[in-house]
Protein backbone atom coordinates (compact mmCIF):
# COMPACT_ATOMS: atom_id res chain seq x y z
CA UNK A 1 0.00 0.00 0.00
CA UNK A 2 1.20 3.59 -0.78
CA UNK A 3 2.59 5.71 2.10
CA UNK A 4 -0.20 7.38 4.04
CA UNK A 5 -0.99 10.54 3.43
CA UNK A 6 -1.03 12.86 6.32
CA UNK A 7 -4.00 15.39 7.03
CA UNK A 8 -5.03 17.83 9.82
CA UNK A 9 -8.47 19.48 10.71
CA UNK A 10 -10.15 21.04 9.92
CA UNK A 11 -9.85 20.17 6.19
CA UNK A 12 -9.73 22.76 3.06
CA UNK A 13 -11.27 22.50 -0.48
CA UNK A 14 -7.35 21.78 -1.05
CA UNK A 15 -6.90 19.11 1.26
CA UNK A 16 -10.25 17.37 -0.27
CA UNK A 17 -9.71 18.27 -3.73
CA UNK A 18 -6.46 16.00 -3.38
CA UNK A 19 -7.83 12.72 -2.16
CA UNK A 20 -8.73 9.98 -4.65
CA UNK A 21 -10.32 6.83 -3.76
CA UNK A 22 -7.84 4.05 -1.79
CA UNK A 23 -5.64 6.60 -0.32
CA UNK A 24 -4.63 5.78 2.69
CA UNK A 25 -4.67 8.03 5.22
CA UNK A 26 -3.62 9.38 8.94
CA UNK A 27 -6.11 12.06 10.40
CA UNK A 28 -5.06 14.53 13.04
CA UNK A 29 -6.94 16.96 14.78
CA UNK A 30 -10.32 17.79 15.95
CA UNK A 31 -13.32 15.39 15.26
CA UNK A 32 -17.05 15.09 16.35
CA UNK A 33 -18.86 12.37 16.38
CA UNK A 34 -22.53 11.93 15.51
CA UNK A 35 -25.06 9.45 14.70
CA UNK A 36 -28.42 9.62 13.17
CA UNK A 37 -30.36 10.13 16.48
CA UNK A 38 -27.38 13.84 16.74
CA UNK A 39 -28.25 14.02 12.89
CA UNK A 40 -31.83 14.51 12.83
CA UNK A 41 -31.42 17.03 15.29
CA UNK A 42 -28.60 18.74 13.35
CA UNK A 43 -30.92 18.71 10.07
CA UNK A 44 -33.87 19.94 12.02
CA UNK A 45 -32.15 22.87 12.77
CA UNK A 46 -30.47 23.42 9.76
CA UNK A 47 -33.47 23.44 7.95
CA UNK A 48 -35.31 26.16 9.88
CA UNK A 49 -31.68 28.18 9.23
CA UNK A 50 -31.33 28.60 13.10
CA UNK A 51 -27.42 27.89 14.38
CA UNK A 52 -26.29 24.53 14.95
CA UNK A 53 -24.46 24.07 18.69
CA UNK A 54 -21.43 23.35 16.82
CA UNK A 55 -19.88 25.23 13.38
CA UNK A 56 -19.50 22.00 10.86
CA UNK A 57 -17.47 24.35 8.63
CA UNK A 58 -14.30 22.55 7.16
CA UNK A 59 -15.23 19.83 9.95
CA UNK A 60 -15.02 15.84 9.96
CA UNK A 61 -17.99 13.84 11.30
CA UNK A 62 -17.28 10.59 12.96
CA UNK A 63 -20.03 7.88 12.76
CA UNK A 64 -19.91 6.55 15.93
CA UNK A 65 -21.26 5.93 19.60
CA UNK A 66 -18.48 4.71 21.66
CA UNK A 67 -18.72 2.34 24.49
CA UNK A 68 -18.22 3.53 28.21
CA UNK A 69 -14.56 4.10 29.11
CA UNK A 70 -12.98 2.16 31.90
CA UNK A 71 -11.68 4.03 34.81
CA UNK A 72 -8.09 5.16 33.60
CA UNK A 73 -9.32 5.40 29.86
CA UNK A 74 -10.27 8.36 27.99
CA UNK A 75 -12.70 6.77 26.20
CA UNK A 76 -13.81 3.27 25.61
CA UNK A 77 -13.38 1.82 22.16
CA UNK A 78 -14.99 3.64 19.49
CA UNK A 79 -15.46 1.89 16.12
CA UNK A 80 -17.25 2.88 13.55
CA UNK A 81 -20.83 2.78 12.54
CA UNK A 82 -23.14 2.16 9.65
CA UNK A 83 -22.84 5.60 7.53
CA UNK A 84 -26.06 4.66 5.72
CA UNK A 85 -28.52 5.53 8.23
CA UNK A 86 -27.04 9.46 8.35
CA UNK A 87 -27.54 9.27 4.55
CA UNK A 88 -30.98 11.17 4.90
CA UNK A 89 -29.56 14.06 6.37
CA UNK A 90 -25.62 14.07 5.13
CA UNK A 91 -26.65 16.74 1.65
CA UNK A 92 -27.80 19.26 3.92
CA UNK A 93 -25.16 19.08 6.18
CA UNK A 94 -22.48 19.41 3.19
CA UNK A 95 -24.30 22.17 1.71
CA UNK A 96 -23.77 24.26 5.47
CA UNK A 97 -19.88 23.30 5.30
CA UNK A 98 -19.31 20.12 6.57
CA UNK A 99 -16.42 18.75 4.31
CA UNK A 100 -15.71 15.15 5.97
CA UNK A 101 -16.93 11.96 7.36
CA UNK A 102 -16.06 8.91 8.76
CA UNK A 103 -17.54 5.67 9.01
CA UNK A 104 -18.10 2.10 7.22
CA UNK A 105 -20.43 1.33 4.66
CA UNK A 106 -21.99 2.64 1.38
CA UNK A 107 -23.81 6.10 1.12
CA UNK A 108 -26.19 6.77 -1.52
CA UNK A 109 -26.39 8.56 -4.50
CA UNK A 110 -27.68 11.77 -3.30
CA UNK A 111 -24.88 11.85 -0.56
CA UNK A 112 -22.22 10.81 -3.29
CA UNK A 113 -24.31 13.99 -5.86
CA UNK A 114 -23.41 15.92 -2.98
CA UNK A 115 -19.98 15.60 -1.78
CA UNK A 116 -19.31 16.01 -5.75
CA UNK A 117 -21.42 19.53 -5.48
CA UNK A 118 -19.56 20.68 -2.08
CA UNK A 119 -16.43 18.91 -2.21
CA UNK A 120 -16.44 16.58 0.52
CA UNK A 121 -14.46 13.53 1.33
CA UNK A 122 -15.82 10.26 3.14
CA UNK A 123 -13.27 7.87 4.90
CA UNK A 124 -13.83 4.12 5.55
CA UNK A 125 -12.46 3.39 9.08
CA UNK A 126 -11.98 0.00 9.79
CA UNK A 127 -15.43 -1.46 11.32
CA UNK A 128 -14.84 -3.36 14.86
CA UNK A 129 -11.36 -1.95 15.51
CA UNK A 130 -13.04 -0.37 18.31
CA UNK A 131 -10.44 -1.20 20.87
CA UNK A 132 -7.34 -0.62 18.01
CA UNK A 133 -9.23 3.01 16.93
CA UNK A 134 -9.44 4.56 20.95
CA UNK A 135 -5.75 4.13 21.33
CA UNK A 136 -5.58 7.31 18.59
CA UNK A 137 -8.25 9.59 20.64
CA UNK A 138 -6.40 11.57 23.11
CA UNK A 139 -8.67 13.33 24.36
CA UNK A 140 -13.00 13.74 23.83
CA UNK A 141 -15.51 15.97 25.43
CA UNK A 142 -19.12 15.80 25.14
CA UNK A 143 -20.21 19.05 23.40
CA UNK A 144 -24.41 18.87 22.29
CA UNK A 145 -27.00 16.55 22.86
CA UNK A 146 -26.09 14.77 26.19
CA UNK A 147 -29.21 13.26 26.87
CA UNK A 148 -28.64 10.81 23.90
CA UNK A 149 -26.17 9.03 26.12
CA UNK A 150 -23.47 6.84 23.52
CA UNK A 151 -25.48 9.04 20.42
CA UNK A 152 -24.28 12.49 22.26
CA UNK A 153 -22.12 14.96 19.85
CA UNK A 154 -18.66 14.37 21.18
CA UNK A 155 -15.52 16.38 19.99
CA UNK A 156 -12.68 13.81 19.53
CA UNK A 157 -8.83 14.79 19.20
CA UNK A 158 -7.47 12.39 17.52
CA UNK A 159 -3.66 11.28 16.44
CA UNK A 160 -3.05 9.43 13.04
CA UNK A 161 -6.52 7.51 12.93
CA UNK A 162 -6.09 5.25 9.69
CA UNK A 163 -8.62 5.43 7.31
CA UNK A 164 -9.17 4.80 3.78
CA UNK A 165 -10.43 6.96 1.20
CA UNK A 166 -14.12 5.43 -0.02
CA UNK A 167 -15.71 8.32 -1.64
CA UNK A 168 -13.79 11.16 -3.13
CA UNK A 169 -15.12 14.78 -4.42
CA UNK A 170 -14.94 13.04 -8.07
CA UNK A 171 -17.44 10.74 -7.81
CA UNK A 172 -15.06 7.98 -7.50
CA UNK A 173 -16.47 4.91 -4.90
CA UNK A 174 -13.86 2.09 -3.45
CA UNK A 175 -17.06 -0.07 -2.37
CA UNK A 176 -17.91 -0.68 -6.06
CA UNK A 177 -14.37 -0.28 -7.36
CA UNK A 178 -12.81 -2.58 -4.99
CA UNK A 179 -15.23 -5.40 -5.77
CA UNK A 180 -15.05 -5.37 -9.34
CA UNK A 181 -11.31 -5.72 -8.99
CA UNK A 182 -11.48 -8.74 -6.65
CA UNK A 183 -14.78 -10.32 -8.10
CA UNK A 184 -13.99 -13.89 -9.54
CA UNK A 185 -17.03 -15.48 -11.87
CA UNK B 1 -34.02 -33.09 41.66
CA UNK B 2 -30.23 -30.68 41.32
CA UNK B 3 -31.03 -27.46 42.55
CA UNK B 4 -29.39 -24.35 41.41
CA UNK B 5 -28.19 -21.40 43.75
CA UNK B 6 -29.93 -17.71 42.01
CA UNK B 7 -26.93 -16.21 42.12
CA UNK B 8 -24.96 -19.14 40.49
CA UNK B 9 -27.21 -18.02 37.31
CA UNK B 10 -26.73 -14.45 37.89
CA UNK B 11 -23.02 -14.82 38.14
CA UNK B 12 -22.47 -17.38 35.11
CA UNK B 13 -24.32 -14.68 32.96
CA UNK B 14 -22.53 -11.77 33.82
CA UNK B 15 -19.35 -13.41 33.19
CA UNK B 16 -20.28 -14.68 29.98
CA UNK B 17 -21.66 -11.18 28.74
CA UNK B 18 -18.15 -9.69 29.69
CA UNK B 19 -16.28 -12.59 27.85
CA UNK B 20 -17.71 -12.98 24.74
CA UNK B 21 -17.35 -9.27 24.69
CA UNK B 22 -13.61 -9.05 25.40
CA UNK B 23 -12.02 -12.30 23.98
CA UNK B 24 -12.40 -13.09 20.37
CA UNK B 25 -12.61 -16.96 19.77
CA UNK B 26 -9.45 -18.23 19.13
CA UNK B 27 -11.13 -20.06 15.93
CA UNK B 28 -12.12 -16.98 14.34
CA UNK B 29 -8.30 -15.31 15.52
CA UNK B 30 -7.01 -18.07 13.35
CA UNK B 31 -9.37 -18.24 10.52
CA UNK B 32 -8.52 -13.70 10.27
CA UNK B 33 -5.02 -14.94 10.24
CA UNK B 34 -5.25 -17.49 8.05
CA UNK B 35 -7.38 -15.16 5.70
CA UNK B 36 -4.45 -12.85 5.90
CA UNK B 37 -2.23 -15.14 3.42
CA UNK B 38 -5.01 -15.41 1.12
CA UNK B 39 -6.02 -12.19 0.90
CA UNK B 40 -4.97 -10.04 -2.16
CA UNK B 41 -5.96 -7.08 -1.46
CA UNK B 42 -3.42 -4.46 -0.20
CA UNK B 43 -6.28 -2.53 1.80
CA UNK B 44 -7.57 -5.93 2.72
CA UNK B 45 -4.36 -7.24 4.63
CA UNK B 46 -4.01 -4.03 6.13
CA UNK B 47 -8.01 -4.01 7.62
CA UNK B 48 -7.02 -7.64 8.53
CA UNK B 49 -4.44 -7.26 10.56
CA UNK B 50 -5.86 -4.63 12.28
CA UNK B 51 -8.33 -6.34 13.44
CA UNK B 52 -5.68 -8.92 15.14
CA UNK B 53 -4.17 -6.07 16.87
CA UNK B 54 -7.55 -4.78 18.02
CA UNK B 55 -8.35 -8.57 18.95
CA UNK B 56 -4.69 -8.55 21.27
CA UNK B 57 -5.73 -5.14 22.34
CA UNK B 58 -9.20 -5.91 23.89
CA UNK B 59 -8.13 -9.63 24.75
CA UNK B 60 -5.15 -8.13 27.19
CA UNK B 61 -6.42 -4.98 28.28
CA UNK B 62 -9.81 -6.90 28.54
CA UNK B 63 -12.09 -4.12 27.01
CA UNK B 64 -14.63 -4.96 24.37
CA UNK B 65 -13.83 -5.67 20.54
CA UNK B 66 -16.43 -3.45 19.49
CA UNK B 67 -18.25 -0.73 20.86
CA UNK B 68 -21.13 -2.32 19.49
CA UNK B 69 -21.65 -4.92 22.13
CA UNK B 70 -24.73 -5.92 21.27
CA UNK B 71 -28.43 -7.27 22.23
CA UNK B 72 -27.70 -10.11 24.45
CA UNK B 73 -29.20 -13.22 23.26
CA UNK B 74 -29.35 -16.13 25.50
CA UNK B 75 -29.82 -19.80 24.37
CA UNK B 76 -30.65 -22.18 27.18
CA UNK B 77 -30.60 -25.69 27.54
CA UNK B 78 -32.19 -26.79 30.28
CA UNK B 79 -31.94 -29.94 31.81
CA UNK B 80 -35.64 -31.32 32.62
CA UNK B 81 -33.65 -32.89 36.27
CA UNK B 82 -32.76 -29.31 37.65
CA UNK B 83 -33.96 -26.29 38.99
CA UNK B 84 -33.33 -23.17 39.50
CA UNK B 85 -34.30 -21.83 43.39
CA UNK B 86 -35.95 -18.51 41.96
CA UNK B 87 -37.04 -17.37 38.46
CA UNK B 88 -34.44 -18.19 35.76
CA UNK B 89 -35.33 -15.60 32.98
CA UNK B 90 -34.94 -12.95 35.83
CA UNK B 91 -31.73 -14.23 37.35
CA UNK B 92 -30.39 -13.89 33.46
CA UNK B 93 -31.79 -10.66 32.95
CA UNK B 94 -30.38 -9.53 36.19
CA UNK B 95 -27.06 -11.38 35.00
CA UNK B 96 -26.75 -9.27 32.09
CA UNK B 97 -27.57 -5.64 33.63
CA UNK B 98 -24.72 -7.08 36.24
CA UNK B 99 -22.47 -7.94 33.38
CA UNK B 100 -23.06 -4.90 31.08
CA UNK B 101 -22.86 -2.41 34.24
CA UNK B 102 -19.70 -4.08 35.32
CA UNK B 103 -17.84 -4.39 32.58
CA UNK B 104 -18.10 -1.11 30.56
CA UNK B 105 -20.25 -2.57 27.77
CA UNK B 106 -22.34 -0.83 25.63
CA UNK B 107 -25.93 0.15 26.78
CA UNK B 108 -27.77 -0.50 23.32
CA UNK B 109 -31.53 -1.53 24.27
CA UNK B 110 -34.55 0.86 23.77
CA UNK B 111 -37.41 0.51 26.52
CA UNK B 112 -40.18 0.43 23.52
CA UNK B 113 -39.16 0.24 19.60
CA UNK B 114 -40.89 3.04 19.11
CA UNK B 115 -41.59 5.41 22.15
CA UNK B 116 -39.14 3.74 23.61
CA UNK B 117 -35.84 5.14 25.87
CA UNK B 118 -32.45 3.34 26.98
CA UNK B 119 -32.84 0.92 29.28
CA UNK B 120 -29.29 2.08 30.65
CA UNK B 121 -28.58 -1.61 31.48
CA UNK B 122 -28.60 -3.23 28.44
CA UNK B 123 -32.20 -5.43 29.33
CA UNK B 124 -33.89 -7.30 28.57
CA UNK B 125 -32.19 -10.21 27.00
CA UNK B 126 -33.61 -12.44 23.96
CA UNK B 127 -34.19 -15.77 25.93
CA UNK B 128 -34.42 -19.02 23.70
CA UNK B 129 -34.72 -22.11 26.34
CA UNK B 130 -34.83 -25.46 25.17
CA UNK B 131 -35.58 -28.47 28.13
CA UNK B 132 -33.35 -31.45 27.23
CA UNK B 133 -32.59 -34.31 29.14
CA UNK B 134 -29.75 -34.03 32.35
CA UNK B 135 -29.48 -32.77 35.36
CA UNK B 136 -27.09 -29.26 33.87
CA UNK B 137 -27.87 -26.34 32.48
CA UNK B 138 -26.19 -25.14 29.67
CA UNK B 139 -26.19 -20.89 29.24
CA UNK B 140 -25.02 -19.62 25.76
CA UNK B 141 -24.32 -15.76 25.79
CA UNK B 142 -24.26 -14.51 21.89
CA UNK B 143 -24.43 -10.83 21.84
CA UNK B 144 -25.09 -9.88 18.49
CA UNK B 145 -24.15 -5.66 17.04
CA UNK B 146 -27.02 -3.99 14.76
CA UNK B 147 -24.85 -3.57 12.54
CA UNK B 148 -24.85 -7.02 10.79
CA UNK B 149 -28.35 -8.18 12.25
CA UNK B 150 -29.69 -5.33 9.79
CA UNK B 151 -28.39 -7.04 6.93
CA UNK B 152 -30.17 -10.65 7.86
CA UNK B 153 -33.00 -11.40 5.65
CA UNK B 154 -35.82 -14.20 5.91
CA UNK B 155 -37.99 -15.72 2.41
CA UNK B 156 -40.06 -17.56 1.97
CA UNK B 157 -38.93 -19.54 -0.88
CA UNK B 158 -41.21 -22.28 -3.20
CA UNK B 159 -40.20 -25.91 -3.19
CA UNK B 160 -39.11 -25.44 -6.62
CA UNK B 161 -36.75 -22.42 -6.15
CA UNK B 162 -34.89 -25.75 -4.22
CA UNK B 163 -31.61 -25.04 -2.64
CA UNK B 164 -30.03 -23.59 -5.63
CA UNK B 165 -32.92 -20.71 -5.02
CA UNK B 166 -31.30 -21.01 -1.65
CA UNK B 167 -27.77 -20.37 -2.52
CA UNK B 168 -28.82 -17.70 -4.76
CA UNK B 169 -30.62 -15.53 -1.74
CA UNK B 170 -27.68 -16.18 0.45
CA UNK B 171 -24.96 -14.99 -2.03
CA UNK B 172 -27.45 -11.95 -2.95
CA UNK B 173 -28.09 -11.29 0.86
CA UNK B 174 -24.34 -11.05 1.35
CA UNK B 175 -23.51 -9.03 -1.56
CA UNK B 176 -26.03 -6.62 -0.96
CA UNK B 177 -25.26 -5.94 3.01
CA UNK B 178 -21.53 -5.08 1.59
CA UNK B 179 -19.59 -3.42 4.27
CA UNK B 180 -22.35 -2.83 6.47
CA UNK B 181 -21.80 -6.23 8.27
CA UNK B 182 -18.36 -5.59 9.28
CA UNK B 183 -16.65 -8.39 6.93
CA UNK B 184 -15.16 -10.65 7.08
CA UNK B 185 -18.53 -12.28 8.46
CA UNK B 186 -20.09 -15.38 9.30
CA UNK B 187 -22.96 -16.64 7.35
CA UNK B 188 -26.13 -18.45 9.08
CA UNK B 189 -28.32 -19.96 7.26
CA UNK B 190 -31.81 -21.37 7.86
CA UNK B 191 -33.73 -23.63 5.54
CA UNK B 192 -37.26 -25.27 6.56
CA UNK B 193 -38.78 -24.97 9.17
CA UNK B 194 -41.84 -22.26 9.21
CA UNK B 195 -41.70 -18.24 9.10
CA UNK B 196 -40.24 -18.03 12.39
CA UNK B 197 -38.44 -20.94 13.22
CA UNK B 198 -36.31 -20.64 10.37
CA UNK B 199 -34.76 -17.28 11.33
CA UNK B 200 -34.41 -19.32 14.64
CA UNK B 201 -32.47 -21.74 12.73
CA UNK B 202 -29.98 -19.16 11.28
CA UNK B 203 -29.31 -17.71 14.56
CA UNK B 204 -28.55 -20.88 16.24
CA UNK B 205 -26.31 -21.65 12.74
CA UNK B 206 -23.85 -18.79 14.13
CA UNK B 207 -23.13 -20.49 17.54
CA UNK B 208 -20.70 -22.97 15.62
CA UNK B 209 -17.24 -22.64 16.24
CA UNK B 210 -14.72 -22.13 12.54
CA UNK B 211 -14.87 -25.25 10.33
CA UNK B 212 -17.60 -27.32 12.53
CA UNK B 213 -19.27 -28.82 9.22
CA UNK B 214 -22.93 -29.61 9.15
CA UNK B 215 -22.87 -33.95 10.13
CA UNK B 216 -24.58 -34.49 6.92
CA UNK B 217 -22.40 -34.44 3.96
CA UNK B 218 -25.10 -32.59 1.45
CA UNK B 219 -25.57 -29.59 3.36
CA UNK B 220 -21.41 -29.74 4.84
CA UNK B 221 -20.63 -29.46 0.80
CA UNK B 222 -23.23 -26.32 -0.04
CA UNK B 223 -21.53 -24.75 3.19
CA UNK B 224 -18.42 -25.18 1.56
CA UNK B 225 -19.30 -24.08 -2.13
CA UNK B 226 -21.23 -21.24 -0.50
CA UNK B 227 -18.24 -19.84 0.84
CA UNK B 228 -15.88 -20.35 -1.97
CA UNK B 229 -18.84 -18.08 -3.94
CA UNK B 230 -18.98 -15.45 -1.25
CA UNK B 231 -15.14 -15.17 -1.22
CA UNK B 232 -15.28 -14.98 -4.77
CA UNK B 233 -17.47 -11.92 -4.94
CA UNK B 234 -14.90 -9.47 -4.35
CA UNK B 235 -16.92 -7.41 -1.65
CA UNK B 236 -13.71 -8.10 0.90
CA UNK B 237 -12.32 -6.86 4.19
CA UNK B 238 -15.09 -3.86 5.57
CA UNK B 239 -16.84 -4.44 1.48
CA UNK B 240 -13.47 -2.27 0.36
CA UNK B 241 -12.92 -5.02 -2.52
CA UNK B 242 -10.63 -8.67 -1.90
CA UNK B 243 -10.09 -12.19 -1.36
CA UNK B 244 -11.89 -12.87 2.59
CA UNK B 245 -15.25 -11.37 2.58
CA UNK B 246 -16.49 -14.53 4.61
CA UNK B 247 -14.72 -16.79 7.39
CA UNK B 248 -17.56 -19.50 7.28
CA UNK B 249 -20.80 -20.97 6.47
CA UNK B 250 -23.41 -23.04 8.74
CA UNK B 251 -26.16 -24.36 7.58
CA UNK B 252 -29.14 -25.23 9.92
CA UNK B 253 -31.97 -27.19 8.36
CA UNK B 254 -35.95 -28.61 10.13
CA UNK B 255 -38.22 -30.70 8.45
CA UNK B 256 -41.46 -28.29 6.37
CA UNK B 257 -44.68 -28.29 5.17
CA UNK B 258 -45.06 -29.78 1.50
CA UNK B 259 -46.21 -26.15 0.83
CA UNK B 260 -43.23 -24.08 2.37
CA UNK B 261 -39.82 -23.46 1.32
CA UNK B 262 -38.70 -21.08 4.25
CA UNK B 263 -34.63 -20.03 4.01
CA UNK B 264 -33.22 -17.20 6.91
CA UNK B 265 -29.68 -15.60 6.16
CA UNK B 266 -28.33 -14.40 9.45
CA UNK B 267 -25.11 -12.34 9.25
CA UNK B 268 -22.53 -11.87 11.91
CA UNK B 269 -19.46 -9.62 11.75
CA UNK B 270 -16.04 -10.74 11.98
CA UNK B 271 -16.33 -10.83 16.01
CA UNK B 272 -18.88 -13.82 16.02
CA UNK B 273 -19.12 -13.55 19.95
CA UNK B 274 -20.63 -16.62 21.91
CA UNK B 275 -19.50 -18.03 25.05
CA UNK B 276 -20.91 -21.26 26.74
CA UNK B 277 -20.91 -22.26 30.37
CA UNK B 278 -22.57 -25.11 32.43
CA UNK B 279 -23.78 -24.99 35.54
Amino acid sequence: MSEPIRLKTPLTEEDVLKLKIGDSVLLTGKIYTARDAAHKRLFDLAEKGEPLPLDLKGQIIYYAGPAPAKPGYVIGPAGPTTSGRCDPYTPKLLEIGLKGMIGKGVRSKEVKDAMQKYKAVYFAATGGAAALIAKNIKAVKVVAYEDLGAEAIRELEVEDFPLIVANDAYGGDLYEEGMKKYRRE
Amino acid sequence: MREVEYNTVVETVARLCKEANYFLGDDVYNAIKNGLEKEESPVGKDILNQLLKNADIAKNEEIPICQDTGFAVIFLEHGADVRVKGDINQAITEGVAKGYTEGYLRKSILSDPVKGKNTNDNTPPIIYTTIVPGDKIKITVAPKGGGSENMSAVKMMTPADGIEGVKKFVIDTVVQASSNPCPPIVVGVGIGGNFEYVAFLAKKALLRNIGERNPDPFYADVERELLEKINNTGVGPMGLGGRITCLDVFIEVFPRHIASFPAAVNINCHAARHKSAVI
